[in-house]
């Protein structure tokens, strides 16, 4: 199980606008609310009203300054599995727990068999590998396949938790191996990028990069203002104006 | 990395006892050791003790040990498979080897064969483990040439330094074997030595900008996402100062390599029973040692999770 | 696959379900098709102001999900980090259980449970007293209630005029601000055209307010590549994606955008058409110094204002649609000089005080960057104005073949308002708008309905006279148009508790509930008997102060009893302020309750049509608590308030429901717009309905109705829209509202001051009025920077709020807490080079008020004059449910220790409310502060610290595990 499919039908997977991307954290109380009751429910918290509280969460989100020497910016950065196409978590899996499935590219846990060597953790450059303590188990986001597949669901409901909570449209999802998707054309169109292409895992999540400072900013090429010079100034400019 | 003790105790404690394995399954097999029922037994004890202890300390830091069993069958992919199934499989020829050699007193033929294919599966077995942590991309420490030979060289060298005290104290010693463990002490010196230096002057590609995407310039972190430490944290995210580093390698050396080589140095010009207990303070000095060495394996190791964290 | 067009905000062909959404078959045996719940709740979010729709998901009698309700026009199918969290708030271990009476000492959290009809009599029994002697020795102030048509009436039928809800600590400078000049506002009043603007500017936003249309709105400019240009101190949230971000020194936005309005005038780039029709720039004003008529509009024998018409050179009337007004010159009429309004606004704001370079170091903006700001605004607005192809009729009758609009829209809120300048900045703001020509036009800040309004709109605030037994003659909240609407006595002292409506706070549109215990205190200007409060954490994040309002609230007489002498309070959790009640009311939760958004209180209409909504209970209670929306009713009961009993003294409504359905505010005009009349036929005005409640229910929990596409602009103008506006009773004729760049009313404060008319100030009011009752919006630096040594304390000090907390609620959410436990005070890393400190230091944040001790984190997206943190993280022990060792009440740290709520004392002595001069407002981002490294044994841990609360009986210790969802998939897996 372990070993990879040599090839996988789709390659699901989410795009996370950057440039969008406010930090609100919805998608992280959306994740959260959903697979605590979900395919790898619960995601259990240690000491929740009390000190070092310690949760697991599928989807966290960072904030990073990122200067540059044309200026700095505040980037919310959500963080979760990139369902990879080289996914090291699951070839290091020595019980077939973790595996990637081969109809949508999907990486999984197997909980029944999943011993708690946490080693898949240590493998994914990522931080996806939550590590349940109070169960022994690990977990990860599931690209809520438990919704996108979901027959008690309204068809139009059927995408990721983070997605359909997402209030800036910073989420998108669908698949990212077929070329004429509208998520390929997004990250074609945007520049999308791979998280530590470096490291070989292929992630199959994308990242849009902000647009502030660079070819695609929004800009106003707005001549500037210039004082009104003609007779009487300002007011004299008023006066025919409004006589015309 | 989190030096957690089962696994630093584990990878110590396994990697002696496959050492000590291969040696006496090599030596003993081929007869180039004495039979000696006692010696035998001790030294098939030793081995295999250290083998089942650090198994049970790793079997420990499961999180569902009671389905440790699963592990056996992803050997095709895993490397901590294999080496479960190397290191179960070893047993067998090992246990013949023991039966051959320790009970039916004997060396050659078959038992010659089964301690030499025990040897064999002790190096696999350590091999298995090295690569663990060799193949791990996310850890530049670990993921380097250096890693795997490492892990040879240190159960070679802790598996000679035992099985010399080990001959020693039984009065069968050899100038040979003596010779061996001083030799591969050093070799484990260097090979550290060399290794740190490496990862020291280490340039990883992999930055906070790589890790998010956003290019040039810094990128530091200002939030986390949660305000309190979580698994990575806890897990990968072990920081250990310079100078308490500087110190523990200090330490390192002196256990594990300094004091045995001084030890068995000695030992070359002392009469028996002072030689076998040079002998012993050096396994054991070199034990403590290497406790301390993979200790600072695992915390001076840096997880690229970190790097999201705005820890390097 | 279904055909149906997609529903929602994010709804791109990127985030929808895949082409084939059956489950593909893997054979490993997961579960893709789980059932999610058995019944769905519609119903509104309340983890928040915003009041989003959401659908509330039921698996085996507990909530198992909760999502946006898509067809819901506030935030059309998605929802904040707050709202995913609701789980964990309605579940949380600060619940209350059961009414509770104080057994030991004010604030230290003994009391043992009573049954609510003895809660209910201790009440009556104390109120009634009150009524038959002295109805104003009741304050009932609301917090964050979203029941004001409610509440405000309840105090309006006991009698007493100290009523009002958080406003005057939120935002009412944005309000009030909004109301006097444009007859609407920002958030719950208008929203920019996030369809067509393509310039969009932000002042002083963090999150709040509001929430994910803000979200939902920024989305879509990003879609488009609009530029968002923001200004704020601090560089998060909203701000961090803005393509500008311009960190302003806090409150000098004003000059900023006086600036801005220097240069547009200075170059001609004002839209002179949209002056002459929708605002009063041509309206003439008197200039007469020191007569009793000066500054006031120049009106002819019928009342109506006079313009000067520049084609027949006389004056005419200037609502005249086919008069040609001056907006600039001298003239006199009637033996008067005077000038139009515009000719004022071009004196006033040409004037090099306001250019570019004269404010370039206040605000700590380059003047270049502001004469760039200036120029973009002109250009989008002038340059790439926008045309819908739509005809429309304006209120004069004039047709119109398309609309035409100016894409530029602005939002502004907190980091305005809460300034003691802000309600100034807020005009400065509305004034730059409108000489853009940008407001309600395509692209522009569009009004929601009931919005716009006359300006100032409505009723005056009653309570002039206070007698026993007797209603006041009207709602305690109102718009005072000059001196003789104050709530004050023949010596010009405070009728109100709050002194809203007072000379210190003429006018106070949403009262001052941040004064109310100092004043109670004090018995300034009367001591008071019992103070009943809702939901709001006036012992804790919600004063200025904290430490000295806590004094107060168990402060004795020599006689030893209480200085405040009853308190009330009702709340759902275990706050920092249930400990100082003398009674306890616990509320339910929101998923408990019935309520609803009406159009008579803070509305949730979109302005493309009105709106309003429903909360209904999803969930029954599991404790012995009630809403207190319906214990008021009852409460009203019990006392025989008129419009609560009917003939024969029995209640008149049953619950809160029965009241939503059928009360009625005036004939046809009840709490809920929709379906109305018996048929459920009507909107807005209509016949009570009796399945008016299920009609919401079967809707979804809300109404919305879309405007037809010729009423959806110009609506201070447009006919159609204003002719439906006062069909559904917004406005009480079908006249253009006029937007008022020249504010009169102010200026009858002015001549008041100068001596002039039947109310005028005490001597010691007069130079304060003269100086802030400015009918042109002008800017001042806030109060504490003229009365603090700069030098010793060189710091502006602000909270955000986080995305994910609304106000104190979050840290009892044992998931939203994970989120922030404890807060940083964020300061620049050229500040703390400055200063000594590095990354990590614990500090003393210290104010002329007193300090506080929290730990630094450096960053450089902020003005680097300007600290702040993350609003209410800090915690005192023993509330919500939190346990001792939680980091909110050990790392976590309160501002508000150091804000005061009193302005230094001037010349005489006196001290005021810490508040903006016109309107009260709390003053919170005014504080300035001096940030100290602490002592190595200092750090770790934060000061002042506070005793622990005791906990109520029966709470029980919060769990140390949490497995929500577990019983969830046991149950299913059971299933299988």
């Amino acid at each position: 199980m372990t070993c990879l499919p040599a090839r996988t039908e789709k390659k699901l997977g989410l795009v996370i606008d950057l440039d969008t991307c406010v930090g609100c954290q919805a998608c992280v109380t959306a994740c959260k609310e959903w697979n605590t009751g979900g395919h790898m429910a619960p995601l259990t918290d240690i000491n929740p009203y009390g000190a070092h509280v310690d949760g697991v969460w599928f989807n966290r989100v960072h904030a990073y300054e990122h200067t540059t020497e044309l200026g700095g910016r505040t980037v919310n950065f959500p963080r979760s599995c990139l369902h990879c196409e080289q996914p090291a978590c699951v070839t290091v899996c020595p019980t077939g727990a973790s595996y990637k499935r081969a109809a949508d590219g999907i990486v999984l846990v197997d909980e029944d068999k999943c011993i708690g060597c946490k080693l898949c953790s240590w493998a994914c450059p990522y931080g996806a590998r939550e590590f349940d303590s109070d169960v022994g188990v690990m977990k990860k986001c599931t690209l809520c396949v438990d919704r996108i597949y979901n027959d008690n669901l309204a068809e139009e409901d059927r995408v990721p938790a983070c997605v359909a909570a997402c209030p800036t449209s910073a989420r998108h999802f669908g698949d990212l191996g077929d070329p004429a998707s509208a998520i390929s054309q997004l990250v074609t169109e945007r520049g999308g990028i791979a998280l530590m292409p470096e490291l070989g895992y292929k992630p199959t999540n994308r990242y849009l990069p902000p647009r502030a400072r660079s070819e695609r900013a929004a800009k106003v090429d707005a001549p500037a203002l210039e004082p009104i010079k003609a007779e009487g100034g300002f007011l004299g400019w008023i006066d025919r104006m409004l006589s015309n | 990395m989190h030096p957690a003790f089962s696994v630093v105790f584990f990878t110590t404690a396994t990697g002696a006892g496959y050492g000590l394995l291969a040696l006496l399954g090599l030596l003993g097999g081929l007869g180039f050791i004495p039979a000696d029922f006692w010696l035998g037994l001790v030294g098939m004890a030793l081995a295999l003790g250290l083998i089942v202890a650090g198994l049970l300390s790793s079997t420990g830091h499961l999180g569902r040990p009671e389905r440790a069993w699963r592990a056996f069958s992803q050997w095709r992919s895993s490397w901590l498979s294999r080496e479960g199934v190397a290191s179960v499989a070893t047993f067998i020829p090992a246990t013949l080897f023991g039966i051959g050699w320790v009970v039916l007193d004997r060396s050659g033929g078959w038992v010659a064969a089964a301690g030499l294919v025990a040897a064999a599966g002790a190096m696999v077995t350590v091999c298995t483990t090295g690569m663990i942590y060799a193949s791990l991309k996310p850890i530049a420490q670990w993921h380097s040439r250096y890693t795997l030979p490492a892990y040879l060289i240190f159960a070679a060298m802790t598996g000679s330094v035992l099985a010399n005290a080990l001959f020693q104290g039984f009065k069968l010693g050899s100038t040979a074997v003596l010779t061996w463990a001083l030799l591969v002490t050093l070799a484990g010196w260097g090979w550290k030595l060399a290794t740190w230096r490496y990862n020291d002057q280490l340039e990883i590609p992999t930055t906070a900008n790589t890790a998010t995407g956003l290019a040039g310039g810094t990128v530091r972190s200002i939030e986390w996402p949660h305000t309190e430490e979580n698994y990575l944290l806890k897990e990968m995210g072990f920081r250990i100062a310079r100078k308490h580093s500087a110190k523990l390698r200090r330490i390192t050396q002196a256990l594990a390599f300094a004091a045995p080589a001084i030890l068995l140095a000695i030992a070359f010009f002392l009469p028996w029973p002072l030689c076998a207990i040079a002998s012993a303070f050096a396994a054991v000095a070199q034990f403590g040692g290497m406790l301390v060495e993979r200790w600072l394996f695992f915390a001076e190791a840096k997880h690229t999770v970190m790097l999201y964290y705005g820890r390097e | 696959m279904s055909n149906a067009a997609p529903r929602g905000a994010n709804s791109a062909p990127s985030q929808r379900p895949l082409v084939d959404s059956r489950a593909p078959d893997e054979g490993d045996g997961v579960e893709t098709s789980p059932e999610v719940s058995d019944r769905i709740a519609k119903t509104t979010c309340y983890m928040c102001a915003c009041r989003c729709g959401i659908d509330v998901h039921i698996k085996d009698g507990k909530v198992r999900y909760i999502n946006g309700n898509k067809d819901h026009p506030v935030n059309r199918g998605v929802i904040c980090g707050k709202g995913s969290a609701g789980i964990m708030q309605h579940y949380s271990p600060a619940r209350l259980k059961k009414p509770l009476l104080r057994t030991g000492p004010r604030g230290s959290g003994e009391f043992r449970e009573i049954e609510w009809d003895e809660a209910l009599n201790i009440a009556t029994e104390r109120l009634s007293a009150i009524r038959r002697t002295d109805p104003k020795k009741l304050a009932f102030f609301t917090g964050r209630d979203q029941s004001q048509s409610l509440t405000g009436w309840w105090a309006s039928k006991f009698g007493t005029p100290n009523f009002a809800a958080h406003g005057g600590f939120c935002s009412v400078n944005m309000a009030a601000g909004g109301l006097y000049t444009i007859g609407g506002s920002f958030w719950e009043f208008g929203e920019p055209d996030w369809d067509n603007t393509r310039y969009f500017m932000l002042f002083g936003v963090a999150e709040d307010h509001d929430s994910n249309p803000i979200k939902i709105g920024l989305g879509k400019l990003k879609a488009r590549g609009a530029k968002v240009v923001s200004i704020n101190p601090c560089r998060t949230g909203y701000n961090a994606i803005a393509d500008d971000w311009i960190g302003i020194r806090p409150g000098t936005d004003g000059l900023f955008v006086l600036a801005l309005v220097h240069e547009l005038l200075k170059a001609g780039r004002v839209d002179l058409d949209y002056l002459l029709r929708y605002t009063n720039a041509p309206v003439l004003v008197v200039q007469e110094s020191g007569s009793a008529g000066d500054g006031l509009f120049v009106r002819d024998a019928d009342g109506n204002l006079l313009a000067w018409d520049r084609a027949a050179k006389q004056p005419v009337n200037a609502a005249d649609p086919e008069a040609k007004p001056a907006l600039t010159g001298r003239y006199e009429v009637g033996g008067r000089r005077c000038v139009p309004v515009f000719q004022l606004i071009a004196d006033r704001y040409l004037d090099e005080n306001h250019s570019p370079n004269a404010v370039a170091e206040r605000c700590g903006v380059d003047a270049e960057t502001i004469r760039r700001i200036a120029a973009e605004l002109a250009h989008v607005a002038f340059e790439q104005t926008i045309e819908l192809p739509v005809a429309w009729t304006d209120w004069a009758g004039r047709r119109h073949e398309t609309i035409k609009g100016r894409p530029v829209s602005m939002h502004a809120m907190r980091g305005i308002s809460a300034h003691s300048n802000g309600f100034h900045t807020c005009r400065a703001i509305h004034l730059l708008q409108v000489l853009l020509g940008t407001v309600d036009v395509p692209g522009g800040f569009r009004f929601k309905p009931p919005y716009p309004r006359p300006a100032p709109p409505g009723p005056k605030p009653a309570g002039k006279t206070v007698r026993p037994m007797t209603p006041l003659d009207g709602m305690p909240l109102g718009f005072v148009c000059g001196p003789d609407d104050l709530l004050v006595d023949e010596d010009g002292l405070p009728t109100r508790i709050d002194k809203a409506y007072s000379w210190e706070a003429p006018l106070a549109a949403h009262g001052l509930m941040h004064s109310v215990i100092r004043n109670a205190w004090a018995g300034d200007p009367y001591p008071i008997d019992t103070l009943m409060m809702y939901m709001s954490n006036m012992a804790w994040n919600s004063s200025m102060n904290t430490v000295e309002t806590i004094a107060m609230l168990t402060d004795k007489d020599e006689a030893g009893a209480y200085k405040i002498p009853f308190i009330i309070y009702s709340d759902a959790h275990y706050s920092e302020t249930v400990a100082f009640a003398d009674l306890v009311l616990p509320d339910t939760t929101y998923l408990e309750r019935h309520d609803c958004i009406s159009l008579l209180d803070r509305p949730i209409s979109h302005a493309d049509g009105p709106g309003d909504a429903i909360r209904h209970p999803v969930l029954q209670p599991d404790r012995d608590v009630r809403p207190f929306q319906s214990v008021l009713i009852e409460l009203g009961a019990r006392l025989g308030l008129p419009c609560f009993v009917n003939e024969d003294g029995s209640a008149k409504y049953r619950d809160y429901a029965d009241y939503i359905v059928n009360h009625e505010r005036t004939p046809g005009i009840g709490p809920l717009a929709g379906w109305r009349g018996k048929n459920g036929g009507s909107i807005g005005r209509g016949d009570v309905n009796p399945d008016q409640l299920q009609r919401y229910i079967d809707n979804g929990g809300f109404w919305h109705h879309d405007f037809s596409d010729d009423q959806r602009y110009y609506k201070m103008g447009n006919r159609a829209y204003l002719d439906f506006a006062v069909e559904m009773g917004f406005i009480a004729k079908a006249e253009p509202i006029v937007f008022q760049l020249y504010s009169e009313p102010m200026q009858r404060f002015r001549l008041a001051a100068r001596g002039h008319g039947k109310v005028q100030p005490p001597k010691a009011e007069r130079g304060r009025i003269e100086a802030y009752m400015d009918p042109l919006p002008f800017w001042y630096a806030p109060f504490e920077d003229d009365t603090v040594d700069l030098q010793k304390y060189p710091l502006h000090a602000l909270t955000q709020r986080p995305m994910h907390m609304y106000h104190s609620w979050g840290s009892q959410n044992a998931w939203l807490r994970q989120i922030t436990s404890q807060n940083r005070l964020f300061v620049h890393h050229q500040t703390a080079v400055g200063l000594g400190l590095a990354d990590d230091d614990w500090v003393w944040i210290e104010s002329i008020n007193g300090r506080v001790k929290g730990q630094i984190k450096l960053i450089d997206g902020v003005n680097p004059d300007t600290v702040w943190t993350w609003n209410a993280i800090g915690k005192r022990r023993g509330s919500w449910g939190l346990k001792d060792d939680a980091a909110e009440s050990n790392r976590g740290f309160l501002l508000n220790h150091i804000i005061g709520d009193q302005t230094a004392a001037d010349a005489s002595g006196k001290r005021y409310s810490n508040s903006d001069a016109v309107t009260g407002q709390a003053a919170w981002f005014d504080v300035r502060v001096r940030v100290v490294k602490c002592a190595a044994d200092e750090a770790g841990f934060t000061e002042p610290q506070f005793e622990r609360f005791r906990q109520p009986p029966n709470f029980e210790p919060p769990p140390d595990v949490l497995r929500f969802g577990a019983a969830f998939r046991m149950k299913r897996e059971a299933a299988e």
